[in-house]
């Protein structure tokens, strides 16, 4: 049995034709088939998961099959961020998105695996395993979730979480032909989320549709009273607009794109896309935003300023690795060189030179200067458009260890995708199309909690999309 | 050559909250170890800290208190330091936005009023405690502590001597403990003070080198260890040498200080905004329920009680420096007794007694209708002062009413002249030569004469009716 979509599946139980029983057996069953070779998951919690799903439940998601990434907190389940420094970490809480979720009755198969504490866009960064393109097996799956994306790509489970601290969410669902949505900074409470750069943070769902987009945003979303930035806005129903369809709604689309690296064909197939949405009714505009040029810099000022501070807890002393060392001050250097990864050190040093005393106003304050700029083009530009389309990465995936010695070449890959978490909007990426057998998508920003808006226009897409989507190499057979 | 001291003070309040300041841990650091904590407060991966508002309350009304300007906009600040007590590997304090800023406090000196500026004050939350094995072969963290509220008051150098320092603490503590911030308990830690001392030569406006002082944990010890500073450092200078920029720890062993560390291992604590907390904000609405619900503070008290009760200016102030005493001698008021009488009472009996036995107001254990009572029984005749130190004395034993004392012991005086008739004429006719001396002009041989009255009476007998009694039958005579 091949896992579909979250509708699907719901559909099918609600009307009594298959138990939640019968979706988790099948779907780890799919992890026995595929992952050895795909190697997405860190931990399969597979008796918990048989367990959970053999209870009756009532929910929005009740029997639902999912994974989260493995930086999301679960009580008694390993929780590792895919770093040596937490190998053996158990985790004596729940994230408030797991327990949500739990809640909804959905069924956790098990942890996906990342870049280490989610700081890189290959999940080749992973101190356990690199995670194959479900498309190509030596592509990388795109990162930091890469895990989640390659999940719901290879038909192992119908949605996953990650997180999107840059596009950690959106360069992913790209590479591997899947819907990402990453929500609304404050969205979706980050209370439970291992820390990466707790102002750029969200948590947001992997999934093959818009729909089932939104099905898991109305599980998953909501004020936190365990994340103090999580919003006080009303919880809404993520549904409703769905088929609301896009005539007369403006497309923006920015003049000025920095397209240095960007792929002809790939942009040949979002422009399509842009195209399709335009004969559907919508009405394309031209804006701007002059300091998206900035916006890779202040990003990777900002993002290791915070995760300087934030990895500072992994010291050896209440949790995680410890060595053993003659002195304090030696455990700690010797638990953190050994436990944390090249990647992880290289943004601690860059965030803790940002920081330190006499650089700070020169790098950290500029940069959050800057950060305010940026988020000041979105604003005007959404005041003449309703979304922004462009593409979400400038390439496809790419092969394994091609950009891994490059750190800078790296960063640019996320160039389109940044600016979203500098600025706090909604961003999602919609599968439009393959390039050489890899998946290609676009990216559709939204203003501040106008995902509903993003939900629709992908919806709209998905009806209108009609190139022919090839098989994954490493998915569950039908 | 003269020189002249500055020193200021920084000193850290645990505020009495009933939950951590970011968490919902109770905040209680003397339980068993360890047993106060959760994800939040021991740092763990994901927990995400949420702000006590009772905590903020708290510290708006010891800012409010000290005159300080208050920031309705601030916001939380981390900094980031390594140490095996400091779970998050960063302490969240409030760098440049402080709740409080520019206020002051007023102490006397030498009988003149001086007013010592207060910088800021800014909440943040305490660390965890280390005990090091004595060997040094281990350390045991408690982090019952880490997360407990606690209020940063850093004063301008405005203090030239040591006892300056000493008052100021004083007033600082009393006005904490008015404001029913916190126990301000200094042997226990929940008020913990550091100095900043440096000398420099009279007529110079350039500070010099200065020591920090940590690890005080008396108000003697703060005015010894500045001191010994003052001594060492006038020493030094005169020596030709130059102070060092250190931070230096009271021994009090040994009643000097020592070297900690040097400025050369001085943190970079890279500061910068807390991105796990929104700004603060404090509406004019919180701010005046602050100030509508503050206390009788101690100083405007001690004016008061000059001018209203007429009391002593040092009486004012012993009563007024511990909100608790100034409430015990209150209620002793409300008994309608004298107030300088209950001022007496109060500060030699009752804080002498509580003294010897390292009570607290609290714990007195007579209450204070009890001790108006007493007074009154004074002052209407019933016993003299002599029997009433016996029937306090009692009082504090027992707990029981300076009335029942009196039936109990029958030690009510004897004011009946029916009853004391007999007796005089008994003492006249057995003491002649005493009468006939004050007959002679001796005045004080009445003296003799009421000490046999007394002693007949079993001390009984009301001295000064006796007094004039027995004048009345003499002169009659």
């Amino acid at each position: 049995m091949k896992l579909h979509s979250v509708t699907e599946i719901l559909t099918s139980i609600e009307k009594g034709e298959t138990t939640a029983l019968d979706w988790t057996k099948a779907s780890l069953d799919a992890v026995r088939q595929v992952d050895s070779e795909l190697e997405a998951f860190l931990t399969v919690d597979e008796d918990s998961a048989l367990d959970r799903a053999a209870k009756a439940e009532t929910g929005l998601l009740n029997g639902v099959p999912y994974a989260l990434k493995d930086n999301i907190c679960t009580e008694g389940v390993r929780t590792t961020a895919a770093s040596r420094i937490l190998e053996n970490y158990i985790p004596p809480y729940s994230a408030t998105v797991a327990n949500k979720l739990q809640a909804a009755g959905g069924v956790l198969i098990g942890k996906t695996n990342l870049d280490e504490f989610a700081m890189g866009s290959t999940t080749e960064t992973s101190a356990f395993k690199k995670t194959k393109n479900p498309y190509s097996k030596g592509c990388v799956p795109g990162g930091s979730s890469g895990g989640s994306a390659a999940a719901v790509a290879a038909g192992i489970v119908p949605f996953a979480l990650g997180s999107d601290t840059g596009g950690s969410i959106r360069q992913p669902a790209a590479f591997c032909g899947v819907f990402g949505l990453k929500p609304t900074y404050g969205r979706v409470s980050r209370y439970g989320l291992i820390a990466f750069a707790s102002s750029l943070d969200q948590i947001g769902p992997f999934t093959n549709t818009a729909q089932d987009a939104a099905l898991v945003m109305n599980a998953i979303c909501g004020h936190d009273a365990y994340d103090s930035t999580s919003a006080k806005v009303e919880a809404e129903d993520f549904t409703r607009d769905l088929d609301l369809g896009v005539k007369g709604l403006r497309i923006g689309i920015v003049r000025n794109l920095p397209e240095e690296g960007l792929n002809k064909a790939l942009k040949q197939a979002v422009d399509e896309a842009i195209r399709k949405l335009e004969g559907a009714g919508a009405q394309v505009v031209d804006v701007e935003l002059p300091h998206s040029q900035y916006a890779v810099a202040t990003y990777y000022l900002i993002a290791p300023a915070e995760a300087s501070s934030n990895l500072s807890r992994y010291d050896g002393v209440r949790f995680g690795r410890r060595a053993e060392a003659s002195s304090m001050i030696d455990m700690f250097e010797q638990s953190r060189s050994q436990g944390f990864g090249m990647e992880v050190k290289r943004r601690i040093i860059i965030g803790t030179y940002a920081l330190s005393s006499g650089y700070y106003d020169a790098y950290y304050k500029r940069a959050q200067q800057m950060r305010t700029l940026i988020r000041q083009d979105y604003e005007k530009a959404f005041e003449q458009c309703d979304v922004i389309i462009m593409p979400t990465t400038p390439t496809t995936a790419f092969p394994f260890g091609d950009k891994a010695d490059d750190p800078l070449a790296m960063y640019l890959n996320d160039i389109y995708t940044i600016p979203a978490n500098l600025a706090g909007i909604p961003g999602a990426s919609v599968p439009c199309g393959f390039v050489d057998g890899l998946p290609v998508g676009f990216q559709v920003l939204a203003k501040p909690f106008a995902e509903s808006t993003i939900l629709r226009v992908s919806h709209a897409y998905e009806q209108l999309r009609d190139f022919s989507w090839p098989t994954p190499e490493l998915g569950v057979a039908e | 050559m003269n020189y002249e001291t500055i020193i200021g003070l920084e000193v850290h309040v645990e505020l009495k909250t009933n939950t951590k300041i970011f968490c919902g841990c109770k905040n209680d650091s003397k339980s068993e170890p360890n047993t106060n904590v959760c994800p939040v407060c021991m740092g763990h991966p994901g927990a995400l800290p949420v702000l006590n508002r009772e905590a903020v309350d708290l510290a708006l009304r010891a800012a409010t208190a000290l005159n300080c300007t208050i920031n309705q906009q601030s916001k939380f600040d981390r900094k980031n330091y390594f140490y095996p007590d400091s779970p998050k590997g960063y302490q969240i304090s409030q760098f440049d936005k402080p709740i409080g800023e520019h206020g002051y406090i007023e102490i006397e000196v030498g009988g003149e009023k001086k007013r010592i500026g207060i910088t800021r004050l800014h909440l943040e939350e305490d660390a965890g405690k280390s005990t090091h094995a004595p060997d040094g072969s281990h350390t045991l963290v408690d982090f019952n502590r880490t997360g407990v509220p606690l209020i940063e008051i850093v004063s301008e150098p405005d203090m030239r001597t040591p006892e300056e320092a000493r008052l100021y603490l004083e007033a600082l503590k009393s006005i904490m403990q008015y404001c029913d911030v916190s126990d301000c308990k200094m042997e226990e830690g929940s008020l913990r003070c550091d100095a900043n001392v440096s000398l420099r030569p009279v007529g110079e406006s350039k500070f010099g080198n200065k020591a920090e002082l940590k690890n005080m944990n008396s108000f003697r010890n703060v005015q010894r260890g500045l001191e010994y500073e003052v001594e060492r450092q006038t020493k030094v200078y005169n020596d030709g040498g130059d102070v060092a920029q250190e931070t230096r720890r009271f021994d009090e062993a040994t009643q000097t200080t020592i070297s900690m560390r040097s400025k050369e291992e001085a943190h970079d604590y890279r500061y910068f905004p807390e991105p796990d907390l929104v700004d603060l904000a404090i509406d004019d609405a919180w701010l005046d329920r602050v100030r509508t619900t503050l206390p009788e503070l101690p100083l405007a008290k001690r004016l008061r009680y000059e001018a209203q009760l007429g009391l002593p200016a040092y009486d004012a102030g012993v009563l007024t420096a511990d909100p608790l005493v100034a409430s015990y001698y209150e209620q002793v008021l409300a008994t309608n007794v004298d107030a300088k009488a209950a001022s007496n009472w109060v500060m030699s009996d009752v804080l002498g007694g509580l003294n010897n036995e390292g009570k607290s107001p609290a714990e007195c254990p007579i209450s204070p209708e009890h001790l108006g009572g007493l007074i009154a029984e004074v002052s209407s005749g019933k016993i003299s002062s002599k029997q009433a130190r016996e029937v306090f004395k009692t009082m504090w034993e027992t707990g029981k009413s300076a009335k029942e004392i009196i039936k109990e012991q029958g030690m009510e005086q004897i004011s009946d002249v029916s009853v004391l008739g007999p007796i005089l004429d008994e003492v006249i006719a057995n003491n002649e030569k005493s009468v006939a001396d004050f007959k002679g002009g001796k005045d004080r041989a009445i003296a003799a004469l009421v000490g046999q009255v007394m002693k007949a009476t079993k001390g009984k007998a009301n001295p000064a009716l006796v007094n004039q009694l027995l004048i009345e039958k003499i002169q009659a005579l």
